[in-house]
């Protein structure tokens, strides 16, 4: 029996990730096995989490919005995310970060964003019928907004208070605290719950607002839960990372067009897939090989900046 | 012409607030009291005035740019940091600097410009192969590709060490001016002068190659010519400042608004009002948070995003 070319695709990128996870636990480790184990198991694990919520939290917005370019982060998502952060410092003091607990203060600044990125979503994309270009341009300005009020707001901080606030954005992969990494994949676990029940909607969706109505999804409070779904992955994989522009429009693309066609139950797990790879593997070609220590964002932003223009100019083409 | 008159008093008003804002107390008063050699007359001379001079000068520089830019490339939402030009400038002023870092800031300068003259001549490179001008298909690929450009040169700064230093000397910020330290802003000048004596044929190229050729134009020397200042002003501002977002987009679109597009016309007020909202910006910066000061690429960064998107989604209102 011949194996369909989704499924193919699946098991080779499956066993891709099997391969980079187990050098990446491995390779050039000296020592103590327990300690690399737990030390590299941490490192890991923030990674594969950051992986899991960019992917899906990019395919599910390319969902909503019905096209392959937008992405969370182009839209300024993170930034949001780093700017109610931030203003949560400026008017309520650093007191509020350090006394409400972690998972209260997270549960928060969720509401606050899903809130806030609902009504400018809603605006953006309910009303009247945009150009594409002009949602894209929109979203980049907005993400610089954000990002120049949020370094606004820090600047008036006092330093104590900009180190705090500096911290809890850029926990990079090497420094990820237990609890918050546990608390994260919680949340995450939770969200895949509420999108596996989704599933077969998501596909209907893909089809354009006027066919999803037709075929009877209550397009409207679909479209709204799934935002909500997005934000709170963008959320989880900001405050564990910090923002990432590109990296999920690189695998989104690459998943749709290795597959080959636009099921969610192929495409989904193959765009995971392709993260761990692009993530860990690439983590552990720059550490071991090339010796790069962790420079991985910076390519990931050239490469996915490259994908980008290819794919504007070609809709432009058409 | 009486307008103009009314724009350049505000504008010496700001400067004249913009001498007299900071820690150090100079005053009127302590100005006339005090004998030269006092601390006064000497923060003013060594300190304010350069300053001052500093944001003059690169405001009315970085606006004209932006409308030539606009006029060469025919797109009214582009700039040289929407365009890769900025970003290229830095790559350059990053690679020499490695290269040779005991060149004079004249020759990084130089070679600053030429990356940013190949950056731009890539961009336009990449727009001709683009069939559809989309208006905002032109500004959407410019600031890609200047983040790509960004990206590489964060990789080289990140590989030598320098992402702190390269932070520092990016982001625009007036605080470090001092006499000695501005005085290749004066080439900005040099070149808005450049671009108001070939203000006609700028015009005449913004109609097209055809229109121009018609005319008896080389259009391709008018589009060199206007490269090349575009070039020279990015890397005169961002070698002395800084980056400076958004300012050569807002401040012409703007003018358009209220004066038109000829540009014999619109050069002394994108002058005027590039180093007008540039001033009040800085004095905004600098007394929001006494007695520190945010940097003007930040404050700029907020109002000029906030103005941005005003434009965009007003003129497709109209447009659509």
């Amino acid at each position: 029996m011949r194996l369909s070319r989704p499924a193919f695709v699946l098991i080779v990128l499956s066993l891709l990730a099997l391969v980079s996870i187990a050098c990446f636990m491995t390779l050039g480790a000296k020592g103590n096995w327990s300690f690399v184990i737990s030390f590299r198991g941490k490192k890991l694990a923030s990674l594969l989490l950051v992986a899991y919520a960019v992917a899906v939290s990019t395919v599910l917005f390319q969902t909503v919005t019905n096209n392959r370019i937008l992405t969370p982060s182009i839209m300024g998502f993170d930034a949001l995310y780093v700017l109610i952060k931030t203003g949560v410092v400026f008017f309520l003091g650093v007191g509020a970060l350090t006394s409400i607990d972690s998972q209260m203060q997270f549960g928060l600044e969720v509401l606050v964003m899903v809130a806030f990125s609902g009504l400018l979503f809603r605006w953006l994309f309910l009303g009247e019928e945009r150009s594409l270009h002009l949602l894209v341009l929109v979203g980049i300005v907005f993400g610089i907004l954000f990002r120049s009020l949020s370094q606004f707001m820090q600047r008036m901080l006092d330093p104590g208070a900009f180190n705090v606030l500096q911290d809890t954005f850029f926990a990079s992969f090497a420094t990820t605290d237990p609890t918050l990494l546990a608390i994260s994949a919680i949340i995450v676990g939770l969200v895949t719950i509420v999108a596996l029940r989704m599933l077969h909607s998501f596909d209907v969706l893909s089809l354009g607002r006027a066919h999803a109505i037709n075929l009877g999804v209550d397009y409207r409070r679909t479209v709204v839960i799934i935002l909500i779904l997005v934000s709170i992955l963008v959320a989880v994989s900001t405050a564990l990372v910090g923002p990432i522009t590109f990296f999920g429009l690189l695998v989104a693309t690459l998943a749709h067009s290795l597959i080959g066609n636009s099921r969610h139950h192929y495409v989904l797990p193959a765009a995971v897939l392709l993260a761990v790879v692009c993530l860990v593997g690439g983590q552990t070609l720059l550490e071991r090989v090339f010796e790069f220590d962790t420079a991985l964002s910076i390519i990931i932003e050239f490469l996915g900046g490259i994908v980008f223009i290819a794919l504007v100019l070609r809709r432009a083409a058409r | 012409m009486r307008w103009l008159g009314l724009a350049i008093v505000v504008t010496i008003v700001l400067a004249i607030i913009s001498l007299f804002v900071g820690v150090s107390d100079v005053s009127l008063g302590a100005l006339l009291s005090s004998s030269p050699e006092d601390r006064p007359m000497q923060v003013l001379l060594i300190s304010r005035i350069p300053r001052t001079l500093a944001i003059i000068l690169s405001g009315a520089s970085m606006a004209i740019a932006g409308l030539v830019m606009q006029m060469v490339v025919r797109n009214r939402f582009v700039e040289p940091s929407t365009a890769g030009t900025t970003e290229s400038a830095s790559l350059g002023f990053l690679v020499i600097t490695l290269l040779a870092p005991g060149w004079p800031l004249m020759g990084k300068m130089l070679v600053s410009a030429l990356f940013a003259l190949a950056g731009t001549a890539l961009f336009l490179r990449i727009l001709r192969s683009v069939p559809l001008r989309d208006v905002l298909l032109v500004p959407l690929v410019g600031i890609m590709l200047g983040g790509i450009i960004g990206a590489v040169t964060a990789f080289i700064a990140y590989r030598y060490g320098l992402m702190a230093s390269l932070l520092a000397w990016s982001m625009g910020d007036f605080s470090g001016i001092l006499r000695g330290r501005y005085e290749l802003l004066w080439i900005g000048l040099a070149c808005c002068i450049l671009a108001y004596i070939a203000a006609d044929r700028f015009t005449v190229a913004g109609m097209g190659k055809d229109f121009t050729t018609n005319l008896g134009l080389n259009y391709q020397r008018v589009m060199v010519l206007g490269l090349i200042i575009v070039s020279l002003v990015s890397a005169v501002v961002l070698v002395s400042v800084g980056s400076i977002p958004f300012l050569g987009l807002i401040v012409p679109n703007l003018v358009s608004l209220m004066v038109g597009d000829n540009m014999r016309r619109t050069v002394p007020w994108v002058a005027l009002g590039g180093a007008g909202f540039v001033l009040a910006c800085d004095i905004i910066g600098r007394i929001v948070r006494y007695p520190y000061e945010i940097p003007i690429s930040v404050v700029v960064g907020v109002i000029g995003s906030m103005i941005f998107l005003f434009l965009l989604l007003r003129t497709r209102r109209y447009a659509a």
